[in-house]
């Protein structure tokens, strides 16, 4: 191809890209970031300030909420790790061929089942009149209808459930790579179960850990679904005040500076996380 | 020394028990939404009244079926020509990223690879805001300065088409690039030697080279657009698709078996497209 025709080529390919890149995700998340810093001082009329963030951190509700959500966040994503590991683990290394894709395929059925239908299930079994209350007291362990949903941990179990095979994908990908003899070498060497795990599998496996860890973190931080239909009104989620303040309220300007914050707030915290691991982005997610 | 005294293997059977209870966890809320479809009576719970398919076939109140409950019929048809509009759209712009990605050579490539993957960490909240305000802004610019009402930049199915473009067309880009990324360029260069040109190799060697990943791309867009919920709630008008009806009907009416029954039309139609698009990824690796 010569020259002329090449520089064509990336220009008629470059297009779309740039279209869509720039018309949905840049310019739209430059918006709200403008939008933020907007202030309403009267009807149609807008001066530029900090006065919708400064809102944020003057109501504790507000702040409190985000916090809620980090710490939610940061427990579900652990809690993940460390149901999904043992998981990960026997798909990787212990299961039988066969059954290994078997059971990988089992793992992303909730992926092919929307987020609604999975919500849906788990008020099914969960509510006073659920099958889990119902069954409990068929077998005589509580008296009276019990309420499982519209609570903390409610919101935990279904959050896990629908990020799961977010940390199970990366953790085998990367498990599968380990060569079986380094943790025969480890037993051989005199190390105990805890010390393979702890100082070979684990450290081995520390790049499937983080980019799982990220992901799961993120999808759980920025869901919506999951904890107001799981946590009712106590769920008390930071996306909730973000669909409030824009739909509800229809204070764009708050709903925008919320947004940011939600952006920053969660970017930093991943970015926390990979200087406590002492792993970079490139050197995780790119990997997996 | 009997087996159940063997330390290693009761530790092995508790893994393996474990692992067991995993799947049951798996399973559980599925089952549970689905099985309900088929309950006789008006409330997803129990206890068992007998089957019946009231839930989907029943034609007057109070058991109302699916598939004649006007309102969820018509969420669907919106659902589906949504769904079928992003996987069009983000297929024709995954396939030209795929190859301006895999190969072309252009400035600040890395940078805009960035970019590529970074709508995938957005929350589908904040990018369902982020188009809300900038296609307002561009409809009210227009409005204030020239007195042009522009209509489909408000709320309604193209600014939801659009939105759920922004992140699925991500998606079908990465699935195209790597089936790319094993295509032997001897092929294409064979063909240039046998004197065909640019755009017949394209049509006859490349392009069918990568159907199977494009029509995989393309059920796996519309799986996700059909289920988008985050981003179609900033994002819609008047015309719901089923997940905002389906929603709303949780939120407000409180639930009858009825959703157990789109539950399960839905998790039906999941598992078909699933099965689908598996058997393509067989037939790819021949």
């Amino acid at each position: 191809m010569n020259q002329d025709s090449k520089r064509l080529a990336i220009i008629l390919l470059f297009a779309p890209f740039f279209l869509w890149i720039v018309c949905l995700i840049v310019l739209p998340h430059l918006g709200i970031f403008v939008l933020s810093l907007k202030e309403k001082i009267g009807i149609g009329q807008y001066q530029y300030g900090v006065g919708n963030y400064a809102e944020f951190f003057l109501e504790p509700i507000y702040w409190n909420t985000l916090l809620r959500t980090a710490v939610m966040s940061i427990f579900v994503t652990i809690v993940t790790l460390i149901i999904g590991f043992p998981i990960a683990f026997y798909i990787a290394k212990l299961a039988k061929k066969r059954v290994k894709a078997g059971l990988f395929l089992l793992c992303l059925i909730p992926l092919w089942v929307s987020d609604l239908v999975r919500s849906f299930g788990w008020i099914v079994l969960l509510r006073e009149t659920g099958i889990i209350s119902s069954f409990l007291q068929n077998i005589g362990i509580i008296d009276a209808p019990v309420e499982f949903l519209y609570n903390d941990v409610a919101v935990v179990v279904g959050l896990v459930y629908t990020v799961m095979l977010f940390m199970i994908v990366p953790l085998v990908t990367t498990l599968e790579g380990m060569d079986d003899s380094l943790v025969e070498a480890g037993f051989n060497l005199g190390g105990s179960r805890l010390t393979v795990l702890r100082r070979i599998i684990i450290p081995y496996a520390m790049p499937g850990i983080v980019t799982g860890c990220i992901v799961v973190f993120m999808l759980t931080a920025g869901s919506y679904l999951t904890p107001i239909l799981l946590g009712g009104k106590n769920s008390q989620w930071f996306t909730e005040q973000i669909y409030d303040k824009f739909i509800t309220h229809f204070n764009w300007e708050a709903g925008a500076a919320f947004g940011v914050l939600l952006l920053v707030f969660t970017s930093l915290t991943v970015w926390l996380g990979l200087r406590l691991t002492g792993q970079t982005l490139s050197s995780t997610v790119a990997k997996g | 020394m009997t087996n159940t005294l063997d330390p290693v293997r009761f530790l092995r059977s508790c893994y393996t028990g474990y692992v067991v209870v995993f799947f049951i966890y798996l399973a559980a809320p599925l089952i549970a939404a689905g099985i309900f479809a088929f309950n006789d009576s008006m409330f997803p719970a129990l206890p068992w009244q007998g089957f019946t398919l009231d839930w989907f076939f029943n034609d007057s109140e109070p058991k109302l079926g699916m598939f004649h409950d006007r309102r969820l019929i018509k969420g669907l048809m919106i659902s589906f020509w949504i769904a079928l509009l992003v996987s069009a759209l983000s297929i024709f712009v995954g396939t030209c990223n795929a190859f301006l990605f895999e190969r072309m050579d252009f400035p600040f490539k890395n940078f805009c690879y960035i970019l590529l993957v970074v709508p995938l960490v957005i929350p589908g909240v904040i990018l369902g805001i982020a188009i809300l305000v900038f296609a307002s802004d561009i409809a009210n610019g227009f409005e204030d300065n020239w007195g042009i009402d522009l209509e489909f930049l408000r709320p309604g199915l193209i600014l939801v088409v659009l939105g759920q473009f922004s992140f699925v067309t991500t998606i079908t880009t990465l699935v195209i690039a790597a089936r790319l990324k094993k295509f032997d360029i001897e092929l294409e260069e064979a063909a240039l030697n046998l004197g065909a040109s640019r755009m017949r190799i394209l049509r006859t060697v490349t392009l069918p080279f990568l159907r199977p990943a494009m029509i995989g791309a393309g059920i796996v867009a519309f799986l996700i657009s059909f289920e988008n919920f985050n981003t179609t709630l900033m994002l819609v008008g008047s015309d719901a698709p089923l997940t905002i009806t389906m929603y709303d009907r949780m939120a407000k009416v409180g639930s009858t078996p009825v959703l157990n029954a789109v539950s399960f039309f839905l998790m039906v139609g999941s598992f078909i497209l699933a099965l689908l698009s598996v058997v393509l990824q067989k037939g790819e690796k021949v």
